[in-house]
């Protein structure tokens, strides 16, 4: 998901646009963008990884859940990165569970920003007392901690995938929802929305039509950042033992061998290494984006 | 309202504070209520099973013979007199169980809070004289893992290398077995709090130092730290004091709204560490699956971040003069 956002912002604009245009601000985002070397990086990683996690699995071709080595065997003396307690093959497992990891970040990522928008959005273009509301009711959110809310919610409604998603995507979302708020808030008083109020735009064309465009660019730089969170918010989850226990996933294999870290250094290091690339690759995205979208930031620092 | 405004504005924090805690309430009374299986059948089930006399007698005893609104009446009513429940694993009431946890997770949640305070102020303080620098490249590059590393790994790989390569830090819990007397029962207790304080810390200095430099940039271009520094101020003396004051006002509402995260980020923590703490207790309340004290850790981990809320809505205005008068 989180990879697919920024493409569409940017990749859409260079097919629109000819050469004759040059100027046209899209193209300059793109380019500035792709110049930026951190950020091209964490493009090229994050396909990497995604390649991996979807074709890893046929081609390396071991089943990540059978015993096929003795346990807990440390790297390159049998397997590439070693076997687990029960004798599992790491790769295997980093491989497979990747797309557990991947798929409920993306989208509990994506509920987490919807629910953020359609909040903020509200409370931005009402004001007054939706307002007020909806800031009461985000406030609650921001404060609680988070995790022991989705831990709260997972372990009473049973771990699986759909509860996991939904837990993620419930306790996340104040951060955007109150970006949101401050973006519509800015662009209601701008002059091009006071005309197309008084041209007699209904309240639904003015927020998704004529406000919600001109809020996106920071929106997306968060949904960035969420998409992170999200992910980083599965693998403690399922680290701590709250994951759909049948299926693999990058936190589940640290949090099943923890037990064996003094002795097995490999069987956390590797999954805990996909996860921070995972994440710092998409990490480097959203900045890139903050400074294509954002030129005089980056001059300043 | 005309009431309502004639509050003082820490009188009214108190207020919103409080609903807010009474609004965890509900929140955890309507999960009980969603629940599949009523709280009885849970009950029975930790206790392994009970007669049906037992179980009516339950019934009544929990008031779910009466209507919903009647129930969360109850409920209420028995939270504010202190009572969240009993544990039948740990064979506690879990007021009793929280309480003795809770020094753990304070010490923990503090010393991290004030070295990631610490250590991300000057870090990005420091980066912020020279945005293109060397320093400022570094601050940004350790940012980044900080973002980006989940922190319960980051916790097993300093095990990995400061308990197993190069020992000089214990693997686990807050006391040695032996427990030394006097002064050296404080210092074993700090030894067993620098590494979970340091992975703890780590998600924060990541975040203080970011904000402290780009704060710190755009309050060092202002109007008085020229004037500061045309009157002939020592560099240090324009930075340190007089910048630094405006420039930690950022930080200090994001200290404000992170409390909640913290205490997030010490479950992990605690589960690695095996800390003694209340997020040890969320941990070790999962695995048994012992919802009143899952729920009472819940309720009790929000009133401590409306708490500590309260404490930095105190420390903002006393940092920024303009506050004291203005904030509603």
């Amino acid at each position: 998901m989180m990879s697919s956002e920024p493409m569409q912002a940017t990749a859409a604009p260079v097919e629109a646009a000819p050469a004759a245009k040059p100027d046209h601000p899209m193209r300059e985002t793109l380019k500035i963008f792709l110049k930026n070397r951190s950020a091209a990086g964490g493009l090229i990683l994050l396909g990497l990884i995604l390649f991996a996690t979807i074709f890893g699995p046929a081609i390396y071709g071991v089943d990540p859940y059978e015993m096929v080595w003795m346990p807990l065997s440390p790297p390159g003396d049998g397997t590439p990165l070693g076997t687990d307690y029960i004798g599992r093959d790491i790769l295997a497992g980093i491989l497979v569970g990747g797309r557990v990891t991947l798929i409920v970040g993306a989208v509990s990522a994506v509920m987490t920003i919807v629910i953020g928008l359609v909040v903020g959005s509200f409370a931005g273009f009402f004001g007054g007392r939706v307002d007020a509301a909806l800031m009461k009711f985000t406030e609650f959110f921001q404060v609680l901690p988070s995790l022991l809310l989705a831990m709260v919610m997972v372990t009473i409604f049973s771990p699986s995938l759909g509860t996991i998603i939904f837990a993620i995507g419930i306790v996340g979302w104040a951060q955007i929802a109150r970006l949101t708020r401050a973006e519509f808030m800015r662009i209601a008083s701008l002059e091009y929305v006071k005309a197309a109020r008084a041209a007699g735009a209904r309240d639904g064309y003015l927020m998704f039509r004529v406000i919600l465009p001109g809020s996106l660019p920071p929106i997306v730089v968060a949904s960035a950042l969420v998409t992170g969170a999200s992910i980083l918010f599965e693998a403690g989850l399922s680290f701590l033992g709250l994951g759909d226990p049948n299926q693999l996933s990058w936190g589940l294999i640290i949090g099943q061998n923890q037990n064996y870290l003094m002795d097995a250094w490999w069987t956390v290091t590797c999954p805990g290494i996909a996860i921070f690339l995972t994440v710092l690759a998409i990490s480097l995205i959203g900045d890139g984006i903050n400074d294509a979208l954002n030129p005089r930031a980056r001059k300043r620092g | 309202m005309q009431t309502l405004r004639k509050l003082t504005p820490a009188f009214k924090r108190v207020l919103e504070a409080f609903g807010l805690v009474m609004a965890v309430v509900i929140l955890n009374f309507l999960l009980i209520q969603m629940a599949p299986g009523d709280p009885v059948e849970v009950i029975v089930g930790e206790m392994g099973g009970a007669s049906e006399e037992l179980i009516a007698q339950l019934r009544q005893q929990y008031g779910l013979d009466q209507p919903v609104l009647h129930q969360l009446g109850i409920y209420l009513g028995k939270v504010l007199t202190g009572d969240l429940g009993y544990s039948y694993y740990f064979n506690t009431p879990v007021l009793d169980l929280l309480l003795q946890r809770v020094p753990a997770t304070v010490l923990l949640c503090l010393s991290a809070l004030f070295v990631a305070v610490l250590v991300g102020t000057f870090a990005g303080a420091f980066s912020a004289r020279k945005p293109d620098g060397a320093g400022s490249h570094i601050v940004t590059v350790i940012s980044l893992v900080g973002y980006s590393a989940p922190v319960f790994w980051i916790g097993m790989m300093l095990l990995i290398l400061f308990a197993s390569v190069w020992p000089i830090f214990p693997v686990a819990g807050m006391q040695s077995l032996r427990k030394p007397s006097g002064f050296a029962y404080y210092l074993d207790i700090l030894h067993h709090l620098v590494l979970p304080t340091i992975t703890l810390a780590m998600i924060y200095i990541a975040y203080y130092s970011r904000l402290a430099r780009t704060s710190m940039i755009e309050v060092l271009g202002q109007d008085y730290i020229r004037t500061a520094r045309a009157k002939g101020l020592p560099e240090n003396k324009v930075i340190w004091k007089h910048a630094l004051r405006n420039g930690l006002i950022p930080i200090v509402t994001m200290v404000g709204l992170q409390f909640g995260q913290l205490f997030a980020g010490a479950v992990l923590v605690e589960t690695v560490f095996n800390w003694p703490g209340l997020g040890r207790l969320a941990y070790e309340s999962i695995l048994r699956r012992d919802y009143p004290t899952l729920l009472g850790i819940l309720l009790f981990s929000a009133v401590l971040v409306m708490i500590a809320n309260l404490l930095t809505d105190i420390a903002y205005r006393r940092i920024d003069p303009r506050m004291r008068k203005a904030r509603t």
